[in-house]
């Protein structure tokens, strides 16, 4: 199973159209797509406006392939789950995003094990195609790094300590 | 110092249970609630009330307190208002000691608001803002007692400040 999301936010029309097209030059049955609210109704692909955290959780975990916008929802549920993905940022001007944040952040992401960037649409259809030949991500831990937890924890115990103090 | 497992916590009070501080951790929908869920053990010691804006989200804190509130962004003036009177009202009910969020607007006014009422405040910027802070970040850094970003390149001496990120 391939799962193909766009987002909780704004729709990814080109993306969704180019997987579909690809999906049925390809005879691919085997699509799922969490596509938001956007104007393409994909002729081939099975496909739904929404999920919820838990469901699209669970469509994660179940797909062997993940394709997403850049959106780091997307990017850091696929890397809990160690599943391999094919991302495709969403542009300021084709008016997909309200800035260009998504192709920094496949700049950066696209260098890690498991990521593979596509540019554009015919850049997607030809990473679709090598589908069996990605390799798996190494299943990340579900929490933050531990110098992060530790400066929030301290930055709690320390503030709880000067109230404590004060009083 | 003691033997204590959070270093910095050296006078611990004997009845702590009893004094457990109150943290509101306010997030928007997607890559950014996916974010705050990944820094949940840095709240072990505080009693957690989670905002954010899809009541789906509300199965992923089982046991806590939730709230969903409406999403805006800085495109929709209306609705923005909607939320800061929203977030205002939470935080007015709640009185947390703290309150941390990994954006976007909710977290802003949430954090604008709980520095008005004297909570200790906590911005950290989304890790999707690779090549600047984000708008809400930004604003957000006048009122956030920790206040960072997840990319050392956006550090700086006044910050915000880098301390690891959620990956």
């Amino acid at each position: 199973m391939i799962f193909l999301t766009v987002g909780s936010a704004d729709p990814f029309d080109r993306m969704v159209r180019a997987v579909d097209e690809w999906a049925a030059s390809r005879g691919r049955t085997d699509v799922f797509a969490q596509i938001g609210k956007g104007r393409y109704h994909p002729r081939y692909i099975q496909a739904v406006p929404f999920l919820s955290p838990a469901e699209f959780r669970e469509r994660v975990r179940a797909a062997r392939l993940l394709v997403a916008h850049a959106g780091m929802g997307s990017i850091i549920t696929a890397l809990e789950a160690g599943r391999p993905m094919i991302i495709m940022p969403k542009l300021a001007e084709l008016g997909e995003h309200r800035n260009d944040h998504q192709v920094a952040t496949a700049k950066r992401l696209g260098q890690r094990q498991g990521i593979i960037v596509a540019w554009d649409e015919r850049d997607l259809a030809i990473k679709l195609d090598l589908d069996g030949e990605l390799c798996t991500p190494a299943t990340i831990a579900p929490e933050a790094s531990p110098e992060l937890i530790v400066a929030i924890r301290g930055f709690i115990a320390k503030s709880d300590e000067m109230e404590g103090a004060k009083s | 110092m003691t033997n204590s497992p959070v270093p910095t916590r050296s006078s611990v009070p004997t009845n702590r249970e009893a004094t457990r501080k109150k943290l509101l951790a306010v997030a928007s929908g997607g890559g950014h609630w996916v974010q705050l869920l990944r820094l949940a053990p840095a709240f072990t010691n505080c009693e957690v009330v989670f905002v954010t804006v899809q009541e789906g989200c509300r199965a992923d804190v089982e046991g806590h307190k939730f709230y969903s509130v409406h999403d805006a962004t800085r495109h929709t003036k209306i609705r923005l208002i909607r939320t800061a009177l929203e977030l205002s009202w939470i935080v007015c009910k709640e009185r947390p000691n703290f309150i941390i969020s990994t954006g976007a607007a909710p977290g802003y006014f949430a954090i604008v608001m709980g520095n008005l009422l004297g909570a200790k405040t906590i911005w950290i910027d989304s890790i999707a803002n690779v090549e600047e802070l984000s708008l809400s970040g930004r604003l957000a850094g006048r009122y956030a007692d920790l206040w960072l970003t997840q990319w050392p390149h956006l550090a700086t001496e006044e910050g915000p400040h880098f301390h690891g990120a959620v990956l």
